[in-house]
């Protein structure tokens, strides 16, 4: 019998302890099948966030290291630098990310890091339980803004992908959502960019990926995935923010 | 024979920090210590190391975190509010067991506190400093000799022990002159053995983790009970001391850094008035000498606990005697730096009048 499909070797035998609907095993699954294509899975380090892909470190089938919340990019510096030969990717949330972490990704971003960061945008806390993230929607529930998110009281969201594209540092960045397969084959195209970018030592690369948390949402996860489509696509628009590549043609 | 050379204690960290082999550093600028980045940059540059001007404290030390993790050599500088920022790495450096070096050129505090030297960030440096169960070891050097020589040792019990290691300078060991005696035996990097946790990709190898956490129900207890035990072996192995004219004597000095340069002249003042003084300068902080003050407790009527701060070391000097010996105590907080006679006049508080 031919085996058609199976776990790729880019990921570990572990069974992910994800809530139904996440989209953390889709992106878990696009970057393990990557790792195995591009042939970098054994020289790769990975990184992973602080938040429910914490034990990200459990799952990648690479070498692994799991830092303060929000350093990874300041971490993946310190490992690329002195281990050029390496592919160094870091996996963050959006309070990892976008909130600890900010100073880290400007910094990295702006020095053109040659690592390949994706970002997880599901515009809440999951692991904490469900508070507001600095990607909360305005007007959206979460257990610190419990009767939607006051944008008066509590501000505005963060767009990650157009604060970084005023940055003249970054080589690349893109927003995808996987929400549908075509978004899904439309990630994984980005992310193998993010990636091969890296290995032909172009510099900073970072894909946003919009992601569902039904738990966190209050949702079902048929729901969930049909609000990341319209609310979420709506707030943080899908595309290509800088490709350098462009310019050197 | 060994080249001599009028250095900068801040030059000569940078010096001694090359000459073991480190071809990493990240930091952020930072007065009393600036001429440490400011000579990185270039040495760095020359011999094909990495210099990394940060973002912040919290970055350089998370840059050392990746580099040490990939196996490497690195250190950072900072003074004291720098240190501050970069407890939180230190911690999750410690916890994931990973040798690193961080030199602090300590200055006065609280807060930004001034610019001046200061010996405060005892606490910090001598107990963990961030959040958990843990230690760092902490080398005091008193002269631009040992800020050049401690940097190979700091990196040598680092990674005997897997655990961060500290040197507790001050500014003004940082910014004095003094002449050096460069070592011939330079560390090559390349001649570093490999270490069988860094991170490198997994090529022929099962997969490896760095980390500082485990959910597991017992584990990190376990864990943090195995530390325990390496703590126990580095007490036991790794105390180091100086201890001058303490045979004969009614009083005893303990002071470390700066203080211990002052207080041997003020030991020097008080010998030829007649007075039987000595002076014991711990050299590593953590662990402290525990062993030589339980030893001088038991015939030492008098200990005086001379420091840039409150009174932080006293604790330990109380501790490591059991309260057996009477503990006097001098001290010149917020950039305050004690002088010779200002110290022998305490000694003479003690011992009395001119013998």
């Amino acid at each position: 019998m031919k085996k058609i499909f199976g776990r790729p070797a880019g990921l570990t035998e572990i069974l992910q302890r994800y809530c139904p609907g996440c989209g953390h095993g889709i992106v878990h699954r696009i970057i393990g099948e990557l790792l195995v294509k591009l042939d970098i899975r054994e020289r790769t380090i990975g990184i992973a966030p602080v938040g429910c892909s914490v034990f990200a470190d459990e799952y990648f089938n690479c070498d692994m290291i799991q830092p303060p919340h929000g350093r990874g990019p300041a971490v993946a510096t310190g490992l690329k630098r002195t281990r050029p030969e390496c592919i160094v990717f870091s996996y963050q949330g959006d309070g990892d990310l976008a909130a600890m972490g900010t100073a880290e990704i400007i910094h990295a971003a702006a020095r053109n890091e040659n690592i390949t960061v994706i970002f997880i945008n599901n515009a809440i806390f999951g692991m904490t339980g469900g508070q507001m993230a600095p990607t909360t929607l305005p007007g959206m529930k979460s257990t610190t803004s419990v009767k939607g998110r006051d944008i008066g009281k509590q501000g505005y969201p963060i767009r990650v992908c157009e604060m970084l594209a005023s940055l003249d540092g970054p080589y690349y960045l893109e927003r995808c959502v996987v929400d549908t397969p075509k978004n899904v084959i439309r990630s994984e195209k980005a992310l193998k960019t993010a990636f091969m970018n890296q290995i032909n030592n172009k510099g900073f690369s970072l894909v946003e990926i919009l992601s569902t948390c039904p738990t966190g949402w209050g949702q079902t996860p048929i729901q969930a995935k049909k609000w990341l489509g319209e609310a979420m696509v709506q707030y943080y628009p899908l595309g290509v923010y800088r490709d350098r590549s462009k310019e050197e043609k | 024979m060994a080249e001599k050379k009028l250095m900068y204690g801040n030059h000569a960290i940078v010096e001694g920090v090359l000459a073991a082999g480190c071809r990493f550093f990240a930091g952020y600028p930072i007065t009393p210590q600036n001429e440490i980045p400011e000579l990185m940059s270039i040495r760095m540059n020359e011999i094909g190391g990495v210099f990394v001007q940060t973002g912040s404290e919290v970055a350089a030390i998370n840059m050392l975190f990746g580099a040490a993790a990939a196996g490497k050599r690195a250190m950072t500088s900072s003074s004291s509010p720098g240190i501050s920022l970069m407890q939180e790495g230190i911690s999750y450096i410690a916890g994931a067991d990973i040798p690193v070096l961080v030199v602090n050129v300590v200055r006065g505090g609280p807060g930004l506190g001034n610019i001046a030297p200061a010996q405060s960030d005892y606490y910090q440096a001598t107990r963990g400093g961030g959040h958990g169960d843990y230690f760092t070891i902490t080398l005091a050097p008193n002269s631009a000799q040992d800020l050049y020589e401690f940097p190979r040792l700091a990196f040598e019990l680092a990674e005997k022990y897997r655990n961060p290691a500290l040197i507790l300078a001050d500014g003004l060991l940082g910014q004095m002159m003094e002449p050096v005696e460069l070592s011939d035996e330079l560390v090559d990097p390349n001649s570093l053995a490999e270490n069988e946790w860094a991170l490198s990709g997994c090529k022929g190898r099962e997969r490896r983790i760095v980390r500082s956490y485990d959910l597991r129900p017992g584990k990190l207890e376990e864990w943090n009970l195995r530390r325990i035990e390496k703590y126990e072996k580095i007490k036991k192995n790794e105390q180091r001391f100086e201890a001058t004219d303490c045979d004969d004597a009614d009083l005893v000095i303990v002071a470390y850094g700066t203080c211990s340069r002052v207080s041997d002249a003020a030991v020097k003042m008080a010998r030829d008035k007649g007075f039987k003084v000595g002076l014991l300068r711990p050299i590593t902080l953590w662990p402290f000498p525990w062993d030589v003050f339980a030893d001088m407790s038991k015939r030492i009527e008098n200990f005086l606990v001379v420091e840039m701060s409150c009174g932080q070391m006293i604790d330990d000097v109380k501790l490591a005697t059991e309260c057996r010996s009477k503990i006097h105590f001098h001290g010149r907080p917020g950039g305050g730096v004690p002088t010779p006679p200002e110290v022998y006049k305490e000694i003479e508080k003690v011992l009395g009048g001119a013998q």
